[in-house]
Order: structure tokens, then C-alpha cells, then sequence
């Protein structure tokens, strides 16, 4: 950026709304990408922690309270024996009535209910273990014996958040470009304004370059200016979301919240919208230039 | 012209020039200046000079012809060469074209700025420069408070800065009264002397007698061949006491030139 400009730039009355657009522009933008950072976050976390375990559950036969012991040594001989499978544990039955408790209360227990017997198996995530035929294998040695390994409905969930993400990413996308328009907007109507100026530059040997650090300087300092404003109205914003989704107890998304990585990129924002509308500019004013003899 | 040569700086051959679908306001234009001339260029109201000088400043292109400056066919030298082209010609427009929002000063300073010449020679040429044309007093006025003989001086100050290899001046004494008239023809010729080739379009058909320089005539679009200036007008009533008349100056003030 240049100190010195001979284009009377600072006082165009058309160029006074860009740093105010631009800083709505960072502050949709901040907001979008904490979003995206967020719900990465999420996702990953889900993935990580759902991939890592599966729940294999046996069904008493029918007209029996318990599951057949040997059901049950039959499908930890299946489950042991597969490759990639690290930890077989059997929930006993204590267990199992602590997590129905809170729909039946005690009577669970007392009623001999045909409760099913549950293991909880840690698998490598990496191990490719396909489920489909463990499945088959556990119902061949054991009947009654099923796998859910979470998928089917984590799937789902994984895939509503990473659209979600798209849909942000996209957002963040449009802004960028609509930034990048109204500096090509602004920089024409600059280029009109100050046409007998540029003209004279021009013809007493100034370089097409030269015009354009003029004009690629008053953007840089117009985009951080907008920027910076931008993003001093989305922390607090940001902050504040954070703070009432705490309070509103939406742990499963914002458990994780935003991190100090998240605040710094979020912080990079300001800087890199201000360099797009430089580059936008400067881009603009050599491609008009470029037409003059 | 103590500093003439033999290289061409101008070289017109078969230039013809329209605007639009028009006709042709400068048909068939031959001509030659070699290095360190020092032209008149003549010619009624509508005859094609202000044309023929935006040729010679590249801020237009033949439509038809050759134009060769300083050697290098115009037509054919690479964009990104154009502006040191340009920079070896300095203009003085008809309309001055001062840059409003600048300074006497930094209207001035506008061709070495655009060098990227440092600041304090910066200030040191334009200072001394805008002392020898009287505006020594007027360095932080803006052309809109300036008369219209100032804001000229302002223009050829700018147009000399740089010490151009080719001087182009419109009617450059237009607006000012004779002793500046004869004061700023004496600048033109110390550049010359000092071997920048110089064209001045005008009207005044006095100072054109007065000062024994070539002459190229237009008259309907079409160049007549140089002439000495005494052959080209009735120079019956013309004095010769050019020094009486001339304001005294300094030629150390252009050393830097």
C-alpha cells in the first residue's frame, strides 16, 4: 500500500458504503464459518466415537425370563473370534435394569421381565469389520443374537450435519462473491470518476501498475477497515450464541463449543476479505487499463 | 539547435486519420524531425493540429500509415513498452489538463513520481522550476484558484520536468501575456539548445515571425513541407527587438535538465 496517492480516492463519495458492506459481509461470513467449524467438530466427534463400538444384544428365547447361557458364550466365542474385534464385555443383568430404569422404575426387576442381555464391543475402526456377515455368523451360532452398530441412524445424522455444512460453506461462498462484485462495482465507477486523471497518468507514461496500486491500496485499506468492523460485531454475536446454547443445554452440538483455533480462524476473515478486495481491484483496474491505446 | 543530429524522433509516412465513419481529418502526412528541431506547426482553426499532436503523444492511432517514434513503429511496440515511450515526450495540452485535487506542487512532481524518483529531488526540481515560471508563490494553490496563464505555466512546468526528448506544447502561450509569452518560448528553446526536439502549435502568427523556426502547415488535413518561419508569414511588421521584450532568466536553472 502507498502512503502517497495522486487519485483523489480517499474522498469518493461512492466507495464510503464499502467498508459498511464489507463488514456485514465478515460478520455473515464469521457466523457461517463458526457454524461449519462447529458442526465439523460434531460430526467428527460422532463418527469417532460411534465407529470405535458396536452393541451386539441377545433376546431370551421365547417364553424365558433369561438369555440361554450358552447363547451367550456361543456369541462372545463369535465375536472374539472376529478379527478387529479389541474388547467383548458382557453388561450383566444389573446393568441392562439400569438402563431401562428410567422408563419402567423399579418394576422392571422385581416383574422378571424377558430383558435382553447386552455386549458392549470395542472394535478398531480401521478394521473394516463388515457387519452384514458378523450378523449372519452370530445368528448362525447363536440365534437370537443381533448386531447394531449405530450406523444406520448415526448415518443419517452425519449426513443432515454435513449438509448442514455444505449449506454453510455455500453461504460463505456467496459472500465471497458478492464481495468481490461490489468491488468490481466500486472500482469501475472509480475508474469512471477519476477517467481524466487515469487519462493523464497514462499519457505523461505512468504504468497500467502504477494506477492500479492506487487503487488496489484504497481496497486493502477499505476491506480491513470493513473487516475488522465486521468482525467486532461477530464475536460478541458468536459469544452469545455460545452462551445461550450452554444455557439451553444443546450439549450434543455445542459440547465442544468454539476453541481458540476456531476464534483464529474465524479471525483470519477480516485480513482475507481485505486481500480479495485488493486483488479484486487491482485485477479490475488492469483489465479496463488494458483497453486504452 | 546546437545539439542537431541526424536520428529521427518523428517519422510520419502515409498517416491518415478519421474519427469514425467520418472523413479524414489528416490525410497523407509525411514528415520527419530529427533530434534536437525545433517546429512551429501552423494551421487555421479545424486543420488537424491538435489531431496531429494526439498522434505524436500516442493518445490516439492512425488509422492508416506509419508512425515512428524515436525509432520504434508505434503500431508495433509492445503495450508494455508504450509508457517509456511515453515518458520521452512531454505534453503540453491545449485544455492543460491539470489533475484538480493535486497541487501546484504535486501536479508538477506527477512525472517524476511516476519514476519513482526520490522525494527530495523531487522537491528539488519542481521548487526551482516553478520559481524560473513565477510560481514560486503558488506551490500549495490548486489549479481552480490559479488564472489561466498560471494554470498554463503549471502545465509546462509538468510537461518539462522530466526533461523530455520530445517536446509537444498546444498552444502553450494561449493565455498569458507576451513577456511570459516570450519568457516561456525562451524555456522551449534552452531545452532545445539543450537538445530536446520541440513542436509548438500555434495561432500567434508574431511569435511565429519573431522566432526563426521551421514551419509545418497544415491546411485541410493535408502537411505542407517545412518552411523558415519569416517565408511562411508576411513578416512586414515584425520588430527585432526579441531581447528587449524577453524577460532576463537564468539558463543554470535548467542544469539539471
Amino acid at each position: 500500500m502507498i502512503s502517497r496517492t495522486d487519485l483523489p480516492l480517499d474522498h469518493d463519495a461512492h466507495a464510503r458504503f464499502l467498508p459498511w458492506l464489507i463488514a456485514f459481509m465478515v460478520y455473515l461470513a464469521a457466523l457461517a464459518v463458526a457454524g461449519i467449524l462447529v458442526l465439523n467438530s460434531t460430526v467428527n466427534r460422532w463418527d469417532q466415537g460411534i465407529s470405535g463400538t458396536l452393541t451386539v444384544q441377545a433376546m431370551p428365547s421365547d417364553g424365558a425370563v433369561d438369555v440361554s447361557p450358552k447363547v451367550l458364550q456361543d456369541a462372545r466365542a463369535v465375536l472374539s473370534s472376529t478379527p478387529g474385534v479389541l474388547n467383548v464385555t458382557l453388561l450383566d443383568k444389573q446393568d441392562t435394569l439400569a438402563l431401562v430404569e428410567p422408563w419402567l422404575g423399579d418394576l422392571a426387576g422385581e416383574a422378571d421381565l424377558p430383558l435382553p442381555r447386552l455386549f458392549d464391543v470395542v472394535i478398531d475402526p480401521d478394521a473394516g469389520i463388515d457387519m452384514t456377515a458378523l450378523g449372519r455368523r452370530l445368528a448362525i451360532a447363536a440365534p437370537g443374537v443381533t448386531v447394531d452398530d449405530h450406523r444406520v441412524w448415526l448415518d443419517r445424522l452425519v449426513r443432515l450435519l454435513q449438509t448442514l455444512q455444505w449449506i454453510a460453506l455455500s453461504v460463505v461462498m456467496v459472500i465471497f462473491l458478492v464481495t468481490i462484485g461490489t468491488v468490481v462495482f466500486t472500482t469501475r465507477t472509480g475508474l469512471a470518476v477519476h477517467g481524466e486523471a487515469i487519462h493523464v497518468l497514462h499519457l505523461i507514461g505512468a504504468y497500467d501498475s502504477y494506477v492500479a496500486r492506487q487503487f488496489a491500496g484504497r481496497a486493502l485499506w477499505l476491506g480491513l477497515k470493513g473487516g475488522i468492523i465486521g468482525l467486532a460485531f461477530a464475536i460478541p454475536t458468536l459469544l452469545a450464541i455460545s452462551y445461550f446454547a450452554e444455557r439451553m443445554q444443546m450439549g450434543a452440538v455445542s459440547e465442544n463449543g468454539l476453541h481458540l483455533y476456531h476464534y483464529i480462524t474465524i479471525g483470519i476473515l477480516p485480513f482475507a476479505v481485505a486481500f480479495i478486495a485488493m486483488f479484486t481491484a487491482r485485477t479490475t483496474v488492469l483489465r479496463t487499463l488494458a483497453r486504452m491505446p | 539547435m546546437s545539439n542537431l543530429s541526424n536520428d529521427l524522433v518523428v517519422r510520419f509516412e502515409n498517416v491518415g486519420l478519421r474519427y469514425g465513419l467520418g472523413p479524414e481529418v489528416l490525410q497523407d502526412i509525411y514528415f520527419e524531425l530529427e533530434a534536437g528541431s525545433f517546429h512551429f506547426l501552423t494551421g487555421a482553426s479545424g486543420a488537424g493540429k491538435s489531431s496531429l499532436m494526439k498522434l505524436m503523444y500516442m493518445a490516439m492511432r492512425p488509422t492508416r500509415g506509419l508512425i515512428s517514434l524515436f525509432g520504434r513503429d508505434v503500431a508495433i511496440t509492445s503495450r508494455k513498452d508504450l509508457p517509456n515511450l511515453r515518458r520521452r515526450v512531454g505534453v503540453v495540452f491545449q485544455e492543460y489538463r491539470l489533475l484538480n485535487h493535486l497541487s501546484t506542487f504535486d501536479n508538477v512532481a506527477l512525472p517524476l513520481r511516476i519514476t519513482d524518483t526520490r522525494e527530495s529531488e523531487v522537491r528539488k526540481h519542481v521548487e526551482e522550476l516553478l520559481a524560473w515560471v513565477g510560481l514560486e508563490n503558488h506551490m500549495k494553490a490548486k489549479p481552480a484558484t490559479l488564472s489561466g496563464g498560471q494554470q498554463q505555466r503549471v502545465a509546462i512546468a509538468r510537461a518539462i520536468i522530466a526533461r523530455p526528448r520530445l517536446l509537444l506544447a498546444d498552444e502553450p502561450t494561449g493565455n498569458v501575456d507576451d513577456r511570459m509569452a516570450y519568457r516561456l518560448m525562451h524555456l522551449f528553446e534552452e531545452l532545445n539548445r539543450l537538445g530536446t526536439t520541440v513542436v509548438i502549435t500555434t495561432h500567434n502568427q508574431q511569435l511565429v515571425e519573431r522566432l526563426a523556426h521551421p514551419v509545418l502547415h497544415l491546411d485541410g488535413g493535408h502537411l505542407h513541407a517545412p518552411t523558415r518561419s519569416r517565408d511562411t508569414f508576411d513578416s512586414g511588421d515584425s520588430d527585432s527587438d526579441d531581447d528587449q521584450i524577453a524577460m532576463p532568466y537564468d539558463p543554470d536553472v535548467l542544469n539539471y535538465l
